[in-house]
């Protein structure tokens, strides 16, 4: 038995505690946006927000997000406003299967809230997501375009 | 008019969350003359232009997007001839189950070989314009007037005389009744409006706030899930397993055996379902192949460099005697490694089955193949089989050819009948059961005459054959011999020889392993240009000549390869001086129908830290019908192909790949990345290029021969970590 709270949400599961946080999150809460891309933290596609900080849900216990906020990136957005960096993200048409990028977006806007304007190197330095595709060039602009705005 | 039984709603919201919100994949046949209806009631003009009555447009493609931007690409072709408002377009997939009783009126499914666009581009603009002059010819007789006085625009259709107008949202039933119209002319790409534009891609808005679903993220009511391990080494088996120790585990429905060689455990939760899985103990019958390694296959390929026997790819003039009378010649050995396709999503597969239908929910690059994998798998006949395509995370090759997580889904389904059934693989079962990008090794043997011109070439591959392995009926009709082998050094057609040597041969020494290969985006031309652009490199290098001058004197026959060379070459400043401590590297090739080059700019630091600084990519596709969409699979094809080159390598031990996941088996990230300029130059003509793969060939000799250039070194095997050489 665990208790967690995702995007403002109390969420009871029956999870074992030391069931990784993604795994929770996807069949327990019921929330499958957070993706599996390895389960060693390796990727980043299972990237959420716990206490604002991005997180790799794939490599912690769910034990240790319980009485933290929990954001992921079907709680990003306001509403029907979509957050400032999946704006951007649209405009710049960045995903292409889309299967990383709400870990690439829940990075970026936890880079963002730190680091309001990054440079490249704090880019390069924060955002190391794996993206098979390879939207890196879009994900740059994008990001600077939030900057810029 | 033939009305359609309705379909039950439950059945209505497992098809639309099955492709992520779209509409619902209810279509029915007629039981005679009449129209065909959608789910929802709207009438369908033709296959491929259902219409709302609220002036929505559901395009419908057989094709599968998995990032490539296909399907937004088809639906501007289609709607540039149906002349249809591109705010009100949507798509959807109809499900192989309805092609084929349709008498595959959407044409293939197989979505691989660069062939989204490129060879369905016909079919599917006779579809939109077919659709438009039906509607238009509804108006007409609604207004009684003569088609030929109207005409549609933006969705309004508009009789030019007495300037009334309508919508196709009015007039979608009346069209729907109509005969198609035969022989349809199409617009000339000239006067394209929609095609041919930068749009943004129709499935975007999704992808960025979690509601897209995945293979993986699909929910059936009763869903249980497997995790899956297969026999680590190929061709191996299952011996035995002791399903009581793990059965009490909880969550634990079920432990069972899927064909000869898987286990699975079936469980409420994947995640408890791979904790069983872990804990269970199997034992394997390995076979003969346990002894295989990476060195034993190396053997075995370094042999073939120099066997009698091999089949004849391009052959003109005599390479043999023009190598023997040679004023110098130069001769070098590459070889290139097995490597995996790594999709993002790990391979998965969703299959309920009972004696009377079974169906099943997957992600794939071939719906007609995952049919025929269902109907093999279940034993049904084809109308009580069904498959509903979702759309992939990453394909690259994986999801195509290959439908083995399909069957062992519906090989799992079988044994808890009624039960959907949901397996995904971890991503070490993803590593450990690829299709391999083939393994092969090539000798280059040139000959230089008295004035350095390059009077012969030998170019002998040895190594595996993909075809032998997954399409062995087209070997049978080659007497043996693999042609997509030579796959941008072959004699003719899309993957052509890019250059004129006049006595040239290419061969292949056949040499499979038991690694099962597969097509791995780009397929035989990621070895085949690295293996002939560096050694054109090698050869220049030997005559004391420009890397580009040497080419160009081979490339008179060759215009449109030129064209792409000078482009790059001139855009970079080849022949001016580089920036201190920079060096270019340049390639080229045919691939596809479509012609790619590039230009990099590296730097090199402690002789061995590789700095991308700059690359400069163009490509003659033909027609661009979505330039923005070409710049994305450009640039991605750069970070797939360097992540290749730099970093990946699967190695065979004791008949098993040693590879298990991310850490030992990269993938560039955003900061070893450069930024891409793309020159997109189609240049027309009667056949159309492909996209998705053409440029992944060019990155990796591109980088290696400004490498030498930095260095003096040249690297003949790969990834380049295999020489301590590291991507900052």
């Amino acid at each position: 038995m665990i208790k967690l709270t995702v995007n403002g949400k109390t969420y009871e599961t029956d999870a074992e505690p030391d069931t990784p946080l993604l795994w929770v999150i996807r069949e327990q809460v019921g929330l499958t946006g957070t993706k599996y891309g390895c389960g060693i933290a390796q990727c980043g596609s299972c990237t959420v927000h716990i206490d604002g900080a991005a997180v790799r849900s794939c490599a912690i216990p769910a034990s240790a997000a319980a009485g933290k906020k929990i954001t992921t990136i079907e709680g990003l957005a306001s509403g029907e406003v979509l957050h400032k960096v999946q704006q951007a993200w649209l405009d710049h048409d960045v995903p292409q299967c889309g299967y990383c990028q709400a870990g690439m977006i829940m990075a970026v806007a936890a880079l963002l809230k730190d680091k309001p304007k990054p440079t490249d190197a704090d880019i390069d330095a924060t955002i190391t997501n794996i993206c098979r595709c390879g939207t890196f060039q879009q994900v740059r602009e994008a990001i600077h375009a939030v900057a810029k705005a | 008019m033939t009305t359609m039984p309705k379909m039950n709603r439950r059945t209505f919201i497992i098809s639309t969350a099955a492709i992520g919100g779209g509409l619902a994949l209810g279509l029915r046949l007629p039981f005679g003359p009449g129209v065909v209806r959608a789910a929802d009631g709207s009438p369908e003009v033709n296959a491929w232009v259902v219409i709302r009555p609220d002036d929505t447009v559901v395009i419908r493609v057989a094709r599968s997007e998995m990032g490539q931007g296909t399907i937004t690409g088809l639906a501007q072709l289609v709607t540039e001839e149906l002349e249809c408002d591109w705010s009100k377009v949507t798509t959807e997939y109809p499900t192989p189950g309805q092609s084929v009783a349709r008498k595959r009126v959407w044409g293939p499914f197989s979505t691989g070989g660069s062939r989204g666009i490129r060879t369905s581009h016909d079919y599917v603009r006779q579809g939109g314009a077919t659709a438009r002059l039906m509607l238009i010819q509804a108006a007409a007789n609604e207004w009684n007037v003569p088609a030929s006085e109207c005409s549609a625009s933006n969705s309004v259709i508009t009789h030019g005389p007495s300037g009334r107008t309508t919508t196709y949202g009015k007039v979608a039933e009346a069209a729907a009744r109509l005969t198609p119209p035969k022989d349809v002319k199409l617009k000339d790409p000239k006067d394209w409006k929609i095609a041919g534009k930068p749009v943004k891609r129709l499935d975007t808005l999704d992808k960025l706030t979690g509601k897209q679903v995945f293979g993986f993220d699909l929910k059936l009511p009763g869903m249980l899930n497997a995790a899956i391990k297969e026999c680590p080494v190929f061709g191996g088996k299952v011996k035995s397993f002791d399903a009581a120790k793990v059965s009490g585990m909880k969550g634990v429905k079920k432990v069972v055996q899927v064909g000869d060689t898987a286990v699975a455990v079936v469980a409420d939760t994947w995640w408890r379902a791979k904790t069983a899985l872990d804990a269970l103990p199997v034992v394997w019958d390995e076979g003969p192949n346990a002894k295989v390694s990476s060195a034993t296959i190396a053997d075995v390929l370094r042999a073939g460099l120099d066997a009698e026997q091999a089949f004849v790819g391009n052959r003109s003039g005599d390479a043999r005697a023009a190598l023997s009378a040679a004023a110098k010649k130069v001769e070098a050995v590459y070889s290139y490694p097995f490597q995996n396709h790594a999709c993002m999503e790990p391979m998965n597969a969703t299959a309920r089955y009972t004696p009377d239908k079974c169906e099943v929910w997957v992600p794939t690059q071939d719906g007609e193949g995952s049919f025929a994998a269902v109907l093999r798998a279940s034993g049904l006949p084809a109308e009580k089989c069904e498959v509903y395509k979702i759309n992939l995370g990453g394909g690259f090759g994986r999801r195509g050819a290959f439908q083995d997580y399909v069957t062992q889904a519906v090989q799992i389904a079988k044994q808890l009948p009624g039960t959907p059934v949901k397996l995904l693989w971890s991503r070490e079962e993803d590593m450990a059961q690829g299709r391999y990008h083939p393994v092969m090794q090539c000798k280059l043997t040139g000959g230089l005459d008295a004035d350095n011109n390059l009077s012969g070439l030998h170019m002998r591959l040895s190594g595996q054959s993909i075809l032998a392995s997954v399409r062995p009926h087209i070997l049978e009709k080659q007497k043996g011999r693999d042609p997509a082998t030579f796959q941008g050094v072959a004699d003719s057609g899309e993957h052509a020889f890019g250059y004129t040597i006049p006595n040239l041969l290419v061969d292949h020494a056949m040499r499979n392993t038991h690694v099962p290969p597969g097509f791995w985006r780009g397929v035989n031309i990621n070895q085949n240009c690295i293996f002939l652009e560096c050694f054109m490199d090698e050869l220049a290098h030997a005559a004391g000549q420009d890397a580009l001058e040497f080419r160009r004197k081979l490339l008179g026959k060759h215009p449109r390869n030129l064209a792409v060379l000078n482009a790059v070459a001139e855009r970079a400043g080849w022949g001016r001086p580089a920036p201190e401590g920079i060096h270019r590297g340049l390639a080229h090739m045919k691939a596809f129908n479509s012609y790619v080059a590039a230009c990099v700019e590296i730097s090199v630091s402690g002789g061995n830290k590789v700095k991308i600084h700059r690359i400069v990519c163009a490509t003659d596709t033909s027609y661009a019908v979505n330039p923005a969409q070409i710049e994305r699979q450009i640039a991605g094809s750069f970070v797939y192909g360097l992540s290749a080159l730099f970093f990946q390598e699967c190695t065979v031990k004791n008949g098993r790949i040693e590879q298990t996941n991310f850490d030992s088996y990269n993938s560039m990230r955003i900061a070893q990345m450069p930024k891409v300029e793309s020159i997109i130059m189609p240049s027309g003509g009667a056949v159309w290029g492909g996209v998705g793969e053409p440029t992944i060939c060019v990155a990796a000799p591109a980088v290696i021969n400004a490498f030498f250039r930095a260095t003096g070194k040249r690297i003949r095997s790969f990834p380049l970590k295999n020489h301590d050489i590291e991507l900052v």
